[in-house]
């Protein structure tokens, strides 16, 4: 079976000087202390596309949505991420969040004492700000909610919580995709959403995450399992091992994975490829 | 400085009211025997293990006129940024020390509980001058010195079974004209049994001006009452504030404490409870923040006496610039008081590399059978939810302030007085919230 050739790729090769890629990654390197974990990642995301990452354990998924949204536990070594024409790795955190990208954290930080609604209506009218619109009230702010709760079946309980303090697991991850429907943004980002999610929840989760496409933002999907993918259908799915990409395909790639594993593609995985520096 | 030559500016003012002819001679006597000891002790050096992280000099190297009489230029009006926007509490107003009838408001008490000046109440009720000075330690140099200097303060008084359900609030307030000047406020609060009632005592200021309060509030709980009991220090800039409040918990007695400070120079509050009943138990709790060169210091004792008896400590400073905070919890366990359920949490946030905090929990356990608990942490902003919210596009300052503020949320959400509450959480979030950020705390 041959895959066949990504959209995207094939894309980006022919129509360079028409079509701007939302995304732009080239040879990126990355590592946390000593280590070094990406060692040159080249990917292109257009609009209106869902790109799945998927990969082995370790092999810097993680660290690839991370080191887009800006943590600096992560120390950018080399290459550029152009997004929507900006060099994004020289933005800090909140200035990519108001460009647009935003991350659905795998392990959503607990902050007790800061209500889910204050912290929520503060990012978005850091967002209304960053685009020159005028801030919105409490008042006018929980009928923002309204709708945006019922995309992912909560509560407005949940609202007067403490931002994910005693959360579930489900809950958690619920509660970014509730921020990410309130964000709205260009290119978001879901790393490993689907871990510890039972099968409603991941439901709910996937079909709020389905909802927010649209032909103008993108999406890129971090997973280690193709179980997602049932429900949040990707355009095109890479493999990520040894912190570079080494096979990139349609849907049928992430089954294939399912199928056969990643051992296939990626015999020396926990060691960096040939040539790659040490 | 010795303490010895610290005690001669005192003698003076001291003297002076001594031929006092409205204190009953028991009072006089009181006085005459707490000058002597204090005389003796003089004030504490940094060698006493009780101060060894206060000094008292910048207090000591002042000379303070006694303000005896009253004194000060204060109207309604001034008072209303101190009174937490609550309409209906019962307030007892102390300008630069003394009572001012004409400020408070006492009339809608309820029957079975009285609030009157001291001078009042020693003069009427003599029977309450044996309580005065029952429990307050006169070891201690500054409770020595306020029971020698006592001319003022608030009696309040709650007959068994009353339940006063609005807040009786102790407010002493300072105006210019207590430039140079010292305070000497003696509170006495007698709860009776299975009484229910809560007192606010605030120290606040309308001057910048450099004074000195040394108050001193002696509580007794009778079997089964109730007391919360909460204490505001935001005295001025410059103040020196030196607070005891010594309390004694009968049987099944529970004895809630807040102390938040954000005022004063250099302040120091203890809170010291002694357990004499089966089943009784005290919660103190406390926040206190400062900046600049603030020192604050707290020091909680409790003396589980008797068996079977729980205590709860919760304790939060939030310190920037370089500022020095000051926490030493004390818990004593006689052998007899089997069945101690003590835990202590002492947690301090520090917002610059140069502001310091020494915290000390001191545990002594002479009963076998307890179970004490205690733990202290320091730490900074957590970076890792500071990324977090910076990811959702929260400027670095902002997210700082919040997280700031989270910090201090739990210990807050202890209060149990709502006006209260929602005022010191409005205080705490506007501190470190900038003019153009929301001012709405939700919930």
């Amino acid at each position: 079976m041959t895959p066949q050739i990504p959209r995207a790729l094939a894309r980006a090769e022919d129509d360079c000087l028409t079509t701007m890629a939302l995304l732009e990654i080239r040879g990126l390197t990355a590592a946390v202390g000593d280590k070094q974990i990406l060692n040159g990642v080249d990917l292109t995301v257009n609009l209106g596309e869902v790109h799945a990452v998927m990969g082995p354990n370790g092999s810097g998924k993680s660290t690839l949505a991370q080191v887009l949204a800006g943590n600096p536990a992560y120390n950018v070594t080399g290459g550029s991420v152009v997004y929507d024409g900006r060099e994004l790795l020289e933005l800090e955190p909140e200035e990519r969040a108001q460009a647009g990208i935003f991350l659905a954290f795998q392990y959503p930080v607990e902050i007790p004492g800061v209500s889910n609604a204050y912290f929520l209506r503060a990012a978005y009218n850091e967002m209304r700000k960053a685009r020159g619109e005028a801030e919105v009230d409490p008042l006018e702010f929980a009928d923002v909610m309204e709708e945006k709760l019922r995309l992912v079946d909560m509560d407005t309980s949940m609202l007067s919580r403490s931002v994910n303090t005693g959360f579930s697991g489900g809950e958690k991850k619920r509660n970014e995709i509730l921020q990410m429907a309130v964000l709205t943004p260009r290119l978001a980002i879901l790393d490993e959403t689907d871990s510890g999610l039972d099968i409603d929840a991941l439901r709910t989760v996937s079909n709020g995450v389905n909802a927010l496409r649209r032909p103008d933002n993108a999406t890129i999907v971090v997973t280690h399992y193709q179980r997602l993918l049932n429900y949040i259908v990707p355009d095109f799915v890479h493999v990520l091992a040894g912190g570079r990409i080494m096979k990139s395909g349609g849907k049928d790639l992430a089954i294939e994975l399912e199928n056969r594993g990643y051992d296939w593609i990626t015999p020396h995985a926990s060691r960096p490829a040939a040539g790659a520096a040490r | 400085m010795t303490p010895g030559s610290a005690v001669e500016p005192f003698v003076a003012p001291f003297e002076s009211l001594a031929g006092d002819p409205s204190a009953p001679a028991p009072i006089q006597s009181l006085r005459r025997a707490a000058f002597d000891r204090f005389s003796e002790l003089g004030f504490p050096t940094t060698k006493n293990e009780d101060w060894h992280y206060t000094s008292v000099a910048p207090i000591v190297e002042h000379e303070y006129t006694a303000l005896l009489d009253r004194t000060g230029d204060v109207r309604r009006g001034d008072l209303a940024q101190f009174g937490h926007g609550a309409r209906d509490w019962h307030t007892a107003v102390f300008v630069n020390g003394r009572f001012a009838p004409e400020l408070s408001d006492l009339n809608a008490l309820p029957s079975g509980a009285r609030v009157s000046d001291l001078v009042t109440a020693w003069t009427a009720a003599p029977q309450l001058v044996r309580r005065i000075g029952a429990l307050a330690n006169t070891d201690h140099s500054f409770t020595a010195l306020n029971t020698a200097m006592m001319t003022d303060g608030a009696v309040v008084q709650i007959d068994d079974d009353a339940d006063v359900r609005r807040p009786i609030h102790l407010l002493f307030v300072t105006d210019a004209v207590a430039a140079k000047g010292m305070m000497h406020p003696r509170n006495l609060v007698v709860v009776g049994r299975n009484a229910r009632a809560t007192v606010i005592e605030s120290y606040v200021s309308l001057t910048d001006a450099l004074y000195f309060t040394n108050a001193v509030t002696e509580v007794s709980l009778a079997d089964g009452a109730t007391l919360r009991h909460y204490k505001v220090q935001r005295e001025g800039a410059r103040a020196f504030h030196v607070g005891t409040i010594q309390a004694a918990q009968a049987r099944d007695s529970h004895y809630l404490s807040f102390s938040f400070a954000t005022g004063g120079a250099l302040t120091r509050t203890n809170v010291y409870t002694t357990l004499d009943g089966e089943g009784a138990g005290p919660t103190l709790n406390g926040l206190y923040m400062l900046d600049g060169e603030q020192h604050c210091d707290h020091q909680t004792e409790i003396v589980h006496a008797q068996p079977n008896c729980f205590s709860r400590e919760l304790y939060k400073g939030i310190l920037d610039d370089r500022s020095h905070g000051v926490f030493n919890g004390k818990v004593y366990v006689h052998p007899i008081a089997q069945k101690t359920d003590g835990k202590q949490t002492n947690k301090t946030l520090l917002l610059s590399g140069t502001a310091h905090v020494d915290a000390k929990p001191q545990l002594e356990i002479f009963a076998d059978d307890v179970k004490c608990t205690h733990g202290a942490t320091v730490g900074q902003i957590d970076e890792t939810a500071l990324f977090y919210m910076k990811s959702r596009g929260v400027n670095r300052d902002m997210a700082r302030r919040l997280l700031t503020y989270a910090f201090a949320a739990d210990v807050l959400e202890t209060l149990e007085v709502d006006e209260l509450k929602v005022s010191l959480e409005q205080m705490t979030m506007d501190r470190f919230t900038n003019p153009s950020d929301s001012r709405t705390v939700e919930r």
